[in-house]
């Protein structure tokens, strides 16, 4: 039978953002697979040296659209620990709250693309409307549904609105009941669990080949590696959480263990609200205007859990109100770069997709 | 088990059927558009007639979608740029740095997010009061204290305190450390607002960016451009630059006079010769006389020597510096700072020829003879004269004769002006505050305490005098009565016994001008052996001659003049400073500058018709 070459995005319904995956069929079997980046290349990290301090707060968000606090987060640490900032207690709390329910918009993200898939558009519009209300929450603290912008170096960029806390909490109250809903939908439904199920297998020796982190490497290895809980940030070493881990990774799994990850997550934002002080919710970066704020000579790295494993970025400051250099290390880089060339040819044509889902890939984080 | 599980569990989907669908239909989209929430970040709105056109949005715009645009139907007027944002909403990302930023506070989102439109102009706008889209008039997006990315406070100043201020005559204020100057100049926008203000158009901007980098030779170089007494400007100047700062619409504005003189007090004499001391290329030919060691004198001399003209300048007094040294007291400006300003003059080779009062020593027509221009700026050197009820007592003193005795004691050239133990001044401007002050200091070393009052015909909110200098002078203990006005000064026994006073009801009329209207039923007496009085300076023109002032114009005492300084009537003279445009430092030097331009024109197109 012969190869036949077939382009797997950008545009595709099971495709992660604008990347692109030409892969050699032959019958059934994808043989080769080639990832062509650079569908969404803007040059972030060339462009960061380009902006402000504080203008780098409106372009590093696009660095990973289904997740963008990360990049806020890991850009504020890192600034404040070159500068020594020390922020006020309340910041860090807010920022807790806003890392988690982007972790779990995150996650309902990856859970909804299973549908495409599997034929099941249903789990996509459950997610997407669930998503939808709490973007609207997002959009009452920050302004905006998906480009925040909220954490900034010093803390955040405003207090949140009075009655937020009430929201969110019935917003998540309301969610939990409708969890078991969504279990039954996606996770005893035999027509999904067939494609999950021993299928799309993540070995450990994989995962330390590639430097796998998050979900893929907690489900394969069985280590409960956590930035949360390695080098906790923010005040995550104040909040009690577990972290699921198992020693065999299949589709299964890894999309289960999101499911245990959001409903951690919603515990860590409620003791977030019972713990979090009143006060200030930012210091000034630097003196002066935003326009003249410097960050002294140093360099750092600094990271954070995302969705999909640690997420870091390496700054470096000359002094100057631009950074020198900023490099990022993308959650998905491993897995999405070189392990959709080495690990994706074996499967199933029709699993190509739950493979880029599952393995937790989001392209902007490649194509940076 | 399992299977009957299985078989029934479709039905189970059935109960969806009663349930609300998580989709919109389309209709609804169409019908009833999503409302965003409170904060949401829409299109923009602006108040255009409060926003000032500093510029400071399309600054920080980290897409720069915001372009900065002339309107022709607006003036330039002080305060403000004829400018207003516009927004390029194909490249915005709705990040709102602009509202946070916006020194005016016009500038806000509104709750508008969909415009659907196949006329991309549509996206190309000038904000104004409302956007049009659906929810443009509702307020979305504004700054919040926390989100503002401006810096309203000032770096602080040391200071000496009120009570230990006045034991002596030592410079009040300490002046900038590095880290403070750098703090306060990084509190800069750089919109030039205040460049169009100064009289003399300084390149504020230029050096306040020099000294926030640390590069002091480029700020001395710029400020050098337009004013070669910075030091003096850095002490005393009216800053009508901080006045219109657009960092003062809503904070405290740029403390633009101090980094100043941060700049003059920390810049070695070395970098003075370096950056100022550089050969003129095309040298000019003439000799210009320059009447009056003043800061327009000063001012025209630098800029005239630096084209390379001979300057002669003629001072009446000993020293040159005018009421810089003779008026303003050590305390706001000390001697080494003005000798700094004039040393450089005398590097480049000005002649100061002091001693010599042009109409008394020399005469104005022999100035012209010797000369082939003479620039006159010879201030105010006499106060104005107050008609008064037993005003002729010898005990009745004035504000400038005063001053320049005191001053001379301060430096060790003369007499301790004799003050009484309880004293009286009269005026609300910042000379009335300079005399009150002095004699405050004079007293604490005479007798151990001290005792003035201040009486004056405005309250207190619209003084004349620069808000500092009442806070300072309250701080060291001076009794202000403001909104009174002086009848007559009450006698005992041939010496004063104090002022009489009577309640001012307002001081303008409704054409705003001077009328005061007193209440004569509230009556009063302030205690006082001594009253001084500091209601305004006078010209003396005693170098004019008959002849001259046939031909010359004077209105009001003022000299009139061009443009460039030239007198009306008489080509070879040119004016400036107090005699022409009233007190005022800064203005002086930006006379002294034009007029040095005017002479320059004046001289070469004289040698060219020759």
């Amino acid at each position: 039978m012969s190869e036949v070459k077939l382009f797997f995005g950008p545009q595709h319904p099971g495709m992660h953002g604008n990347a692109s995956v030409h892969l050699y069929v032959e019958g059934d079997t994808v043989k080769k697979a080639r990832l062509v980046p650079g569908m969404l290349h803007r040059g972030f990290e060339k462009s960061m040296e380009n902006h402000t301090w504080m203008g780098n707060v409106a372009l590093i968000p696009r660095v990973c659209v289904a997740e963008p606090d990360i990049n806020e987060m890991v850009f504020a640490q890192g600034v404040e620990a070159i500068a020594e900032i020390d922020i006020p207690e309340r910041a860090h709390y807010i920022r807790m709250i806003i890392m988690e329910m982007t972790r779990i918009l995150a996650h309902m993200m990856s859970l909804g693309a299973i549908s495409s898939p599997t034929g099941l558009y249903t789990v996509n519009h459950w997610m997407q409307a669930d998503r939808n209300d709490m973007m609207d929450i997002f959009e009452e603290i920050t302004g905006h549904r998906v480009y925040h912008m909220y954490i900034v170096p010093g803390g955040v960029r405003r207090e949140l609105p009075p009655g937020i806390e009430k929201r969110i909490l019935d917003y998540f109250t309301e969610f939990e009941r409708r969890i078991p809903e969504y279990q039954a939908l996606v996770f005893e439904n035999p027509t999904i669990l067939a494609r999950l199920k021993d299928n799309i297998l993540l070995p450990a020796e994989v995962v330390w080949e590639l430097g796998v982190t998050g979900i893929g490497m907690r489900s394969a290895v069985g280590k409960p590696y956590d930035v949360r809980k390695v080098t906790p940030y923010a005040r995550y070493d104040q909040v009690e959480f577990e972290v699921p881990v198992a020693t065999y990774s299949d589709a299964y799994t890894r999309s289960i263990f999101k499911v245990i990850e959001i409903k951690e997550s919603i515990r860590i934002i409620r003791q977030a609200f019972d713990m979090m002080p009143d006060g200030k919710v930012n210091v000034k970066m630097a003196a002066g205007n935003a326009l003249k704020w410097t960050v002294p000579k140093g360099q750092t790295y600094s990271a954070v859990e995302s969705a999909r494993g640690e997420f870091g970025y390496y700054i470096v400051s000359d002094g100057k109100t631009q950074p020198y250099r900023i490099a990022v290390r993308g959650a998905s880089f491993p897995q999405g770069f070189l392990g959709v060339e080495r690990y994706m040819p074996g499967v199933r044509l029709d699993d190509a997709p739950l493979w880029y889902d599952t393995m937790g890939v989001c392209t902007p984080e490649i194509d940076r | 088990m399992e299977i009957k599980k299985d078989l029934f569990s479709p039905l189970k989907a059935w109960k969806y059927a009663f349930k609300t669908p998580v989709s919109f239909p389309m209709e609804d989209i169409k019908d009833r558009p999503r409302e965003s929430q409170d904060n949401a970040r829409g299109f923009h709105i602006n108040d255009l007639s409060k926003c000032i056109g500093c510029g400071a949005c399309a600054e920080i715009c980290p897409t720069e979608a915001i372009v900065m645009v002339k309107r022709k139907d607006l003036e330039e007027k002080e305060g403000e740029h004829p400018e207003r944002p516009t927004m390029d909403y194909g490249r915005c990302c709705f990040c709102a740095m602009c509202v946070d930023i916006c020194t005016s506070g016009s500038l806000k989102m509104s709750k508008a997010y969909v415009l659907n439109t196949p006329d991309p102009q549509k996206l190309y706008v000038m904000p104004e009061e409302s956007f049009p889209a659906p929810g443009g008039d509702i307020l979305g997006y504004d700054k919040t204290p926390e989100s503002d990315l401006l810096d309203l406070k000032r770096a602080e100043m040391p200071a000496v305190a009120g009570a230990q201020a006045k034991k002596s005559f030592v410079e009040i204020l300490k002046g900038y450390s590095m880290e403070q100057a750098r703090a306060e100049a990084a509190r800069c926008i750089g919109c030039e607002i205040c460049v169009k203000t100064c009289p003399a158009n300084m390149h504020i901007p230029e050096y306040i960016d020099a000294v926030w980098q640390g590069d002091l030779a480029e700020g001395l170089a710029q400020m050098y451009k337009t004013n070669p007494l910075p030091g003096i400007c850095g002490s005393i100047c009216t800053h009508k630059c901080e006045t219109v700062c657009a960092i003062g619409k809503r904070g405290e504005p740029v403390a633009i006079r101090w980094l100043k003189r941060y700049i003059v007090d920390n810049a070695p004499e070395a970098m003075y010769e370096e950056v100022l001391m550089a050969p003129v290329s095309k040298p000019g030919q003439g000799r210009v006389a320059v009447v009056g060691g003043g800061a327009a004198g000063l001012s025209a001399s630098y800029y005239l020597r630096t084209m390379g003209y001979q300057v002669d300048l003629y001072e009446a007094k000993p020293l040159v510096g005018g009421v810089a040294r003779y008026g303003v007291p050590a305390y706001r400006l000390p001697d080494e700072r003005l000798n700094k300003d004039v040393e450089l003059l005398e590097k480049i080779g000005v002649k100061f020829l002091v001693n010599t009062k042009v109409g008394q020593d020399i005469t104005l027509d022999a100035l012209h003879d010797q000369y082939d221009a003479v620039f006159l700026a010879s201030g105010l050197p006499q106060s104005r004269a107050l008609k008064l009820e037993n005003g002729d007592h010898p005990d009745v003193r004035y504000a400038m004769p005063f001053l320049a005795a005191a001053r001379d004691y301060q430096r060790g050239a003369g007499e301790m002006p004799d003050v009484a133990e309880k004293a009286v001044v009269i005026g609300g401007g910042n000379v009335a505050f300079d005399v009150a002050r002095t004699i405050l200091r004079l007293q604490q070393k005479k007798y151990g305490h001290s005792h003035v009052s201040l009486v004056s015909l405005e309250t207190r909110d619209i003084l004349p005098a620069d808000l500092e200098e009442i806070e300072e002078g309250e701080a060291e203990g001076l009794h202000c009565h403001c909104g009174f006005g002086p009848q007559g000064i009450e006698l005992f026994q041939g010496k004063i016994r104090g002022l009489n006073t009577v309640k001012c009801l307002s001081v303008f009329d409704e054409q705003r001008n001077f009328c005061p209207v007193f209440d004569p039923e509230q009556k009063g007496m302030i205690e006082g052996s001594q009253v001084y009085v500091a209601v305004g300076q006078m010209n003396e023109h005693t170098y004019f001659t008959p002849e001259h002032l046939e031909r010359i114009a004077l209105k009001g005492g003022k000299v009139q003049v061009d443009d460039w300084g030239q007198v009306k009537g008489a080509p070879w003279l040119f004016a400036g400073g107090d005699i022409v445009h009233g007190p005022d430092m800064i203005h002086g030097i930006a006379d002294g500058h034009k007029a040095a331009r005017g002479i320059d024109v004046y001289l070469q197109s004289r040698s060219e018709t020759a």
